[in-house]
């Protein structure tokens, strides 16, 4: 019996992918493997209005190739039952989404690449030492490589490239559901409403998410429903909704802790709160805020998402942040506000220590950030072997974020600090990676 | 091979005497020396050591740069592979010697260095990010596990894998962060974190804040008139002949004594037992440091009511922040049993 009103409950449908390859027509194969019509799906992206060339390429863990510059990474995702449709605002209606049924291409993955800032677009390697430290290694990738026409501005050159990796994304989950691609595995996840939620399991502690979204403009955003998130005020969301992609990317940043689409639509931190929901604690729900640039704006985001963590009623909070630097005084804001009402929490984040590893590692610091997670030292050096192939363009690898005069060597490996590879030090805790004090 | 080891000690551990013996200049001496003995005993055929190099403590913190040069002369001499210094326990200056000495010769020598050390031994917090050290307990009874492990640690810094992290090979932490992987993803870690800390259990940090304490400063008198006033310092004045032997460096302890009927501290009566400043206007003015000679003044003046009869002093040269918090609380507690409206601190 739900009499809380509306009950949410979102079906993620999963098909495995094992294998990507171009043929007649896009379909997942009966082995698991990804098949593309390049031409038709290029021509589903297509933007004569802005790209001067679109191409696209196949890339396979173990394989010997890096992908560089990458501007974003997306789950293809197609909604099959329900309202609304991934990427709402984006490139689908603004419709409400989280409910119903979405297929999902678990081990796929679409790669955008473009030369748009070029010194915040990161790299992924398919094989070799960087391949232990992006995630990205180990899906099968589509690549779309896109130039834009003269003149184009920055901005409307990212918007278009996030915009073509949204639609490859969607054609792709939509192709091969509707060719008769089945799951493989069915995940369930429930929202009640607030009410219902918070009667549930009075004995455990209740447990929000805080979730920090990149927004210090310039090309450093983040969108949720087509909204720039730099003009909200902290929200309430479903986490059922963060899974159909109603949270996206619009990041050129460092590309070591910038959240690709990917890693939103895969939250791990969400995954793992349904994971304990109703052993360990009540997970009740998801705040998101910002990271604005001005004192003002920091302030008042902080204190209004504790305040509705506070209207919640909630024992704690995970909070992440996006990025480094300036958003570290937004983390301590949030638990320093925090805890100083109760509310417990645990900070993820990453580390800019120095190469050394001897620096102090964040901009800011509270003794009441007492809990933290570490994604590692953004600053430590790694050496990237030559690759056999590149999809995109190296000459810029040494002014990628994280790279130095010298970065390419004539031998054709690379000499980068980590904050050069995309996904490394995932300030959702997507990966494994740490740090210890030696 | 045999690696080739030398081993520093103090006056004290040499046999040589205590205190009255601090000054002594550095001697080198073949073979093994007092605590020397447990760890040869520990370095078995693998280590042998060569020569025990030996400077009184005192000497070596009134002398830092030029006896830090004079021990590191005579380790050279006897071509050492590897250096092992102390254990210092917890002796304020023992420690910073082994920490300074340990630094010079890993820099100069580039030689694999140990030392053992309390963990709130100034010298840890001087030293630990150039220098590898053993924890060890506050007396020399711990040598017993002190001098197999810091013999462990020298032997593994020699091996050719060289040293892993400071939970694998039993060193405090240097507070250089370096990357892993664990077991379990970030998002796994931190919610199995929040967990723990939302049932009061033990967690722990993978990133322990730097925090400093920030005190907000008292409100200001209001009723100057009817105060009364107390005067610290941590540049070091003391009466003449340092009677509690403030260290001049790394202190650990403060002095109290009383200016009951004191006029001005002069440089009959008083002397600063500071190692870390040119002492030449100190000593010959106290009141510089200590100015009794111009609170006496106000004091006549009606400015405020009352000196407090007791001052209180330290040497803030190299004291560790955990020893200056501990001041601080104590003589803070004191100062509030009698009454003290106002402290005026003096640093130099």
């Amino acid at each position: 019996m739900h009499k809380g009103g509306i009950f949410v409950k979102l079906e993620l449908q999963k098909a495995l992918v094992k294998g990507i390859v171009w043929g007649n027509k896009t379909e997942l194969l009966k082995d698991s493997t990804l098949q593309i019509n390049k031409n038709e799906l290029l021509e589903f992206v297509s933007d004569v209005e802005n790209f001067s060339a679109i191409d696209a390429d196949l890339a396979r863990p173990g394989e010997k190739v890096r992908i560089v510059p990458v501007k974003d990474v997306i789950q293809p995702r197609y909604k099959i039952e329900g309202k609304g449709q991934v990427f709402p605002g984006m490139i689908s209606d603004v419709e409400t989404v989280g409910e119903g049924k979405t297929f999902v291409l678990e081990g796929a993955a679409v790669v955008t690449c473009g030369k748009i800032i070029n010194f915040q677009e990161g790299i992924i390697d398919m094989s070799g030492e960087g391949a232990n430290y992006t995630p990205f290694s180990k899906t099968m990738n589509m690549v779309l490589v896109v130039e834009r026409k003269e003149g184009l501005e920055n901005h409307a050159y990212e918007e278009a490239c996030r915009m073509a990796g949204f639609k490859a994304a969607l054609y792709l989950a939509k192709k091969a559901y509707e060719s008769g691609a089945k799951a493989d595995s069915i995940e369930t996840y429930e929202m009640p409403s607030l009410s219902e939620r918070l009667s549930e399991h009075p004995q455990l502690p209740r447990v929000a998410y805080l979730y920090m979204l990149q927004t210090q403009g310039l090309l450093h955003d983040s969108y949720v429903y087509g909204i720039d998130v730099k003009n909200i005020i902290p929200t309430l969301i479903s986490p059922t909704e963060i899974m159909d992609g109603a949270v996206v990317s619009g990041n050129c940043v460092s590309a070591c802790d910038k959240n690709s689409t990917y890693t939103h639509q895969n939250n791990p931190v969400i995954n793992k709160l349904y994971e304990h929901h109703g052993k360990d604690l009540n997970f009740v729900g998801v705040i998101i805020t910002n990271e604005n640039v001005t004192l003002a704006d920091k302030r008042r985001s902080s204190s209004y998402a504790v305040k509705l963590a506070t209207m919640i009623g909630v024992d704690g909070l995970i909070i992440s942040e996006e990025g480094f630097g300036n958003p570290d005084a937004d983390l301590i804001m949030n638990c320093t506000k925090a805890e100083k009402v109760g509310i417990k929490t645990v900070l993820i984040t990453d580390e800019y220590a120095g190469r050394d590893g001897a620096s102090q590692s964040l901009a800011d610091a509270a003794p009441e950030a007492d809990a933290v997670v570490t994604a590692g030292n953004a600053n430590e050096i790694v050496v990237l072997p030559k690759m056999d192939k590149i999809i995109g363009f190296t000459e810029y690898v040494d002014i990628i974020a994280g790279g130095f005069d010298g970065s390419l060597r004539p031998d054709g490996t690379i000499e980068v600090e980590l904050q050069a590879i995309t996904g490394s030090t995932s300030e959702l805790g997507f990966t494994n990676i740490g740090a210890k004090s030696w | 091979m045999t690696y080739r080891v030398v081993h520093y000690i103090n006056q004290f551990f040499a046999g040589i005497g205590g205190e009255e013996k601090a000054d002594i200049a550095p001697e080198s001496r073949p073979g093994v020396v007092g605590p020397g003995m447990a760890l040869k005993a520990s370095f078995g055929s693998q280590a042998e050591i060569v020569g025990t190099v030996i400077c009184g403590d005192g000497y070596f913190a009134e002398n830092m740069e030029s006896a830090t040069d004079e021990v590191l002369k005579l380790i050279a001499e006897f071509k050492p592979d590897a250096f092992v210094a102390g254990p210092a326990f917890n002796a304020g200056r023992y420690g910073t010697a082994c920490g300074a000495v340990c630094e010079a010769v890993s820099r100069q020598l580039n030689i694999p260095v140990v030392t053992g050390m309390y963990p709130e031994n100034p010298g840890v917090d001087m030293y630990r990010k150039s220098v590898y050290i053993v924890e060890t307990e506050g007396s020399a009874r711990g040598l017993k596990d002190a001098a197999p492990a810091m013999a462990k640690l020298l032997l593994k810094a020699l091996s050719p894998e060289g040293l892993g992290s400071p939970q694998d090979d039993g060193y405090l932490s240097r507070g250089v962060r370096i990357n892993c992987f664990f077991e379990k993803t970030g998002a796994t870690r931190a919610v199995e974190m929040l967990i723990k800390k939302l049932k009061g259990e033990k967690f722990e940090t993978e990133y322990p804040m730097p925090s400093f304490d920030r005190v907000p400063p008292a409100a200001a008198l209001t009723d100057l008139e009817e105060a009364t006033i107390a005067v610290i310092t941590s540049g070091g004045v003391v009466p003449k002949g340092n009677p509690d032997r403030i260290e001049s460096s790394s202190a650990s302890k403060f002095g109290t004594y009383s200016i009951l009927n004191v006029q001005s501290a002069n440089k009959e009566n008083y002397q600063t037992a500071h190692g870390g400043y040119d002492p030449t206007c100190v000593n010959e003015d106290p009141n510089r440091a200590l100015p009794v000679d111009v609170l006496r003044e106000m004091e006549r003046e009606g400015v405020f009511k009352k000196l407090y009869e007791y001052f209180s002093t330290t040497v803030g040269n190299g004291t560790s922040t955990a020893n200056a918090k501990k001041f601080g609380i104590a003589i803070g507690e004191q100062l509030k049993k009698d009454h003290v409206d106002a402290v005026i601190l003096t640093s130099t």
